[in-house]
């Protein structure tokens, strides 16, 4: 890498950088600076996460007894039907290609900017609109079919959906912008000496999530139209009563739904790959298994989705093809874990917060990801189906995974956004309540589904009490460490040690530029010779290790 | 799609049309080629959904597709696929005439294509007028006395979801083009540089593309 | 062994045939789930301290994988997702494949509630009482949402869907009372969409529903007469079908009339319209009363009007009862070849 890395020994902050390079509110609306859009998707993801949250507590708060306890059973369906849309379509879809994406993509290319910035700024507007549009209808509509919207109930539910249907569709226009806006940058944009085997492993993955937001997101775009249209018009293209096919909504809502799972799990995995390697210093074990993996997940991913009808009367034969299929899904997910933990192996590894997130990361993916495997196998989810363990088993997956990956973003490069440092101790802190937080909540899940109780249920059984309990005593713990680190967050912003421009000494083309950088990243244009987890010093000796 | 033109920053770019985070124009037309390639990919995406229950209803309803689609005006039906096919064409003359530089004709061979496409959209309205006018109308309000058979309300939200959905994609077309010719028309394009009146043009084949396979499907099987 | 599993997994009871099957995979998968993941984070851990940092910035060894290495780590995972998936079907295929000679009941879903009703015998909301130890099958079906059928201790659930059937079986294998749930959200009551099914042994079944039939409640048809009527599904299907008009176009003397005829039309191999050969079995008997054209026999018009909306659940059983006993001396010639719901080899 070219020798730009000039070591701020004094370390304060740089007098310009992309924050305070222009003032004004009107310079950060109309801003075309990939940065300062990562910005504003990072507030807007932070409040759909704060709502998300508040809703999942007031979920888990009513079933602190068999019967009724803080709300009445519409209510109850509304909450969990708020929790569903705000955490998938506004919060684990955007978060991480929105914030750390559009942060750090550019960056680590080498580009000045994403390919097209005004449908960068676009994709946040769009966003907001259509957060708003969802949120509006959820909150006056009563929407209460739940984030599936499975027909005819969702046709025939007296609440108000279109609203919310509207909004789902816009915000997809959202994600497929953001998409498309990647795979076009990663294309044309790279740095000179950036050859495909040389990009970050985090880009590879936020290309992988951009193809399938691109060719995913247009079919549950217009599939929720189709609904909406029906509830306004009476179309009868899914209801029943008018000869239409209600299973034909559930295959072209999963056709989205299932690679969308997807789109929220890869660019996690991606802050994995660039985690385990930043706190190990040390070569990526199998970079382009990890690379290639990722576009495997995101191709195979596509044909899996049949794995949520198994009990929909789809005949025997196809609900064997999409076990299959679902298996290899796991099998390149394996593939990673392995890479992951091969990284971990002689490496000069530095206890530090995200060490921690990775570990929860792995845990939780393997237990997640087997699980998951566990469901598509015919046999044992006709028990399984819609009971808590596919909640417990999805959640593994998109808290367990994919929080743990956002959280690793920011302990990664919340000093490289900021310039400045969290406070280490309290970090270790709060991910110590996360991911143990995060077992006390899931863990009994899987077990109450065993049980077999059914998702969504607002009264339960008797005999599913004790669990459930045990759940919601572990959400308090999750709950109490997100609030730790916002508050740490948040004082650091203003507070927080300077960081430097490269606190860690990592080897990433983010790195190569002040923390935070200028406006236009880099002031020379850097050129790469090397890939990016080159963590051996120029002219020592390196030991080469085959297992 | 149209990102080539220049943004107002401090270091100002040779041309105009120049983004300055490109390094050069090439890299540039590359990027936005396979923005609008990508973009006609969700499009694509878009119309499968429709595809996809015209063929599992089809399959389910075999016999009240087959007779409903009779109930199509096939004659008005095949002027508009002409009318289409012809205004493809059209718009390939405008891209090459700007080609060669010729800003003149290019606007001309536009404003032809735009005036096909008004011209679809009108057969397309006195379509739509008498299925009205007959009751052949999706869902509960299917009220057709001619054909009575369950299926027929479905046949007819297919038809008035799919032709519908596509006569909006003409409407943006049409827009597109009418903002190109009129960029094109300041004299803003030249041989040296006309991307984007390729983009519109590749937009406007996509259009034309979904028709030709919404045609034989909905008027001809 | 079985017992400590079920415990810990906190399993509800083994009450049915499917059960017992299925939940030597849910161990066996549950085991190595846990012991890889329980692996991979201990690995992990380990190497956190194995390998921590001992002074800063040092450089580290490149470690690439042989291929010998690569083999395995995509071997392993494949071979033991195989294995799950491939005995996972293969019992699947057993739980989809109902004996013959099951005992039927028709099952009705309707926000909020199940309602059962016997070929032969009574009808009963949310309670549903079976044999232990013979084959019952649930012929399924919607009033308004989909429901799904879902009864824990037997391991089986089945989505109900409007304007469809669907089936599964399931044969109990100790007496008892097991709670029935709807797995699919469908409104404000989901949660109380409650049933029960009580499993008697085979003789106290048998004198259950002698008893049932003795005083069997009166039934009133829908179709205008407002008499009470008492006695089986399939006289009432036949007078149903009197009732209806059925009887003016499908004739029950073997001959084909405008519609085809009804006798042994039960599980008739049947040539349509389209080209395709289907088996009439209950599925494609309702569907043809609700969708008449979507599966014409060859060889007859499209002149049947739609019973959708017309015919209430219950009696759409009753007619395809009604069918099913219309069986002529020639049944053996006409049966198909193979069976239809042939089980699947059971060691």
């Amino acid at each position: 890498m070219a020798q730009l890395n000039v070591v701020n020994e004094e370390l304060s902050l740089p007098k310009v950088h992309y924050i305070n390079a222009d003032r004004g509110l009107k310079s950060w609306l109309f801003t075309l600076d990939h940065k300062r859009i990562a910005l504003m998707y990072f507030v807007l993801t932070t409040v759909a996460l704060l709502l998300g949250g508040i809703f999942a507590m007031a979920v888990r708060f009513e079933h602190l007894t068999p019967g009724p306890t803080i709300m009445g059973a519409n209510t109850y369906n509304r909450m969990f039907t708020l929790h569903g849309v705000v955490m998938i379509f506004l919060f684990m879809i955007p978060a991480i290609p929105g914030i750390f994406g559009n942060f750090c993509l550019p960056l680590m290319l080498g580009a000045k900017d994403v390919a097209f910035p005004r449908l960068n700024l676009l994709s946040v507007y769009v966003y907001a609109v259509g957060a708003a549009l969802a949120l509006y209808g959820m909150v006056s509509g009563g929407a209460d079919a739940g984030w599936t919207f499975y027909a005819p109930y969702s046709l025939s539910t007296p609440a108000t959906l279109a609203p919310v249907l509207f909004g789902v569709f816009i915000l997809g226009f959202s994600s497929i912008l953001t998409g498309l806006n990647f795979i076009v940058t990663v294309h044309t944009l790279r740095a000179p000496g950036m050859t495909w085997m040389r990009i970050p492993l985090f880009v590879w993955a936020i290309y992988a999530t951009a193809i399938i937001q691109v060719l995913a997101t247009p079919v549950i775009g217009l599939t929720s139209v189709l609904v909406a249209v029906e509830r306004i018009f009476g179309f009868g293209f899914f209801d029943p009563a008018h000869g239409g096919d209600p299973v034909l909504f559930q295959h072209m809502f999963w056709f989205y739904s299932h690679p969308a799972v997807y789109i929220m799990v890869l660019p996690s995995m991606g802050v994995i790959s660039e985690a385990v390697a930043a706190v190990a210093r040390k070569n990526v074990f199998g970079y382009k298994m990890i690379a290639y993996s990722s576009l495997g997940i995101a191709f195979v991913g596509f044909f899996a989705w049949g794995h949520h009808m198994f009990v929909s009367g789809q005949s025997a034969l196809d609900n064997g093809a999409f076990a299959i299929i679902s298996m290899l899904v796991g099998v390149f997910t394996a593939i990673k874990v392995f890479n992951w933990v091969g990284t971990l192996y002689r490496g000069s590894i530095a206890i530090r917060t995200p060490l921690v997130y990775i570990c929860g990361f792995l845990f939780f993916l393997v237990f997640g990801g087997m699980t998951g495997i566990a469901v598509a196998t015919v046999s044992l989810d006709v028990h399984w189906h819609d009971t808590y363990f596919v909640v417990a088993h999805f959640h593994f997956i998109m808290v367990g995974a994919v929080i743990m990956g956002y959280l690793a973003a920011i302990h990664l490069w919340f000093p490289k956004m900021f310039g400045r440092m969290f406070h280490e101790g309290w970090g270790m802190v709060a991910s110590s309540f996360i991911v143990l937080g995060f077992n006390a909540t899931f863990i009994p899940q899987f077990l109450l589904g065993n049980a077999g109780q059914p998702r969504r249920y607002y009264m339960y059984d008797e005999r599913f009490w004790v669990l459930n309990v045990a759940s919601t005593a572990g959400s308090t713990l999750l709950a109490f460490g997100f609030i730790i680190i916002l508050i740490y967050l948040i004082y650091a912003l203003k507070n927080g040690n300077v960081a430097g421009d490269n606190p860690w000494d990592l080897k990433g083309l983010e790195w190569n530029t002040s923390s935070p950088p200028p406006k236009h990243n880099f002031d020379v244009t850097p050129t790469v010779d090397e890939d990016p987890y080159t963590y051996q010093k120029k002219g020592e000796e390196v030991e080469h290790v085959v297992i | 799609m149209s990102s080539s033109e220049g943004h107002a920053h401090a270091a100002r770019p040779p041309r105009w049309y120049h983004a300055h985070h490109f390094d050069n124009i090439e890299t540039q037309n590359h990027a936005v080629r396979l923005g609008m390639w990508l973009f006609l990919g969700t499009e694509v995406l878009l119309f499968a959904g429709l595809f996809l229950g015209y063929t599992v209803y089809r399959w389910l309803y075999p016999q009240t597709f087959h007779l409903a689609s009779r109930h199509l005006d096939l004659s008005l039906g095949t002027l508009n696929t002409v009318i289409l096919i012809t205004s493809s064409f059209t718009v390939v003359l405008g891209y090459n005439a700007i080609q060669r530089g010729n800003s003149k004709a290019c606007v001309r061979w536009l404003a032809v294509t735009i005036l096909c496409a008004l011209g679809f959209l009108v057969v397309k309205s006195f379509e739509y007028r008498h299925k009205f006018h007959e009751g052949m109308l999706p869902g509960k309000f299917y009220s057709y006395e001619g054909l009575q058979l369950p299926g027929a309300n479905i046949f007819y939200a297919v038809y008035f979801l799919a032709t519908g959905l596509h006569a909006f994609h003409v409407i943006v077309g049409m827009s597109i083009l009418a903002w190109v010719m009129f960029r094109v028309k300041k004299g803003l394009y030249n041989a040296e540089y006309h991307v984007p009146v390729e983009l519109g043009g590749l937009y406007w084949h996509l259009v034309d593309l979904i028709w030709i396979f919404l045609f034989p499907l909905l008027y001809l099987i | 062994m079985n017992e400590l599993m079920r415990q810990l997994l906190f399993l509800p009871e083994q009450a049915s045939t499917f059960a017992v099957k299925v939940d030597k995979l849910h161990y066996f998968v549950v085991t190595v789930t846990m012991v890889a993941s329980v692996l991979t984070g201990l690995i992990a851990t380990w190497f956190f301290f194995r390998f921590r940092e001992r002074r800063p910035n040092a450089s580290t060894p490149i470690v690439s994988a042989s291929h010998r290495f690569e083999l395995a780590v995509i071997s392993v995972p494949l071979i033991f997702f195989f294995l799950w998936v491939w005995v996972g079907f293969k019992d699947y295929i057993w739980y989809v494949t109902p004996p013959k000679n099951t005992t039927d009941i028709y099952v009705t879903g309707k926000k909020w509630m199940w309602h059962f009703a016997y070929p032969d015998g009574p009808n009963s909301n949310a309670s549903v009482t079976v044999p232990a130890n013979r084959p019952v099958r649930l012929l399924m079906t919607s009033r308004d949402v989909i429901h799904s059928f879902y009864v824990p201790d037997f391991r089986i659930k089945q989505d109900v869907i409007p304007g469809r059937y669907t089936e599964t079986w399931f044969e109990a294998t100790k007496p008892g009372r097991y709670r029935i749930y709807c797995a699919e959200f469908c409104g404000t009551w989901h949660s109380q969409m409650i049933g029960e099914v009580v499993v008697l042994p085979g003789p106290e079944f048998d004198a259950w529903m002698v008893k049932q039939k003795q005083g069997l409640a009166g039934r009133v048809d829908s179709s205008g007469s407002g008499e009470e009527f008492k006695g089986d599904l399939a006289t009432y299907g036949r007078r149903l079908a009197g009732a209806y008009g059925c009887l003016k176009c499908h004739s029950l003397d073997g001959a084909p009339h405008i519609g085809p005829t009804w006798v042994d039309l039960y599980r008739r191999k049947t040539l349509l319209a389209s080209g395709e050969t289907i088996i009439a079995d209950e599925g494609y008997l309702t569907e043809s009363m609700m969708d008449p054209y979507v599966k014409v026999v060859k060889g007859y018009q499209q002149v049947m009007p739609s019973f959708r909306g017309k015919l209430a659940a219950p009696e759409a059983a009753a007619l395809v009862e009604f069918i099913k006993s219309l069986r002529g001396d020639n049944l053996e010639n006409v049966a198909p070849k193979e069976p239809v719901y042939g089980p699947v080899e059971r060691r």
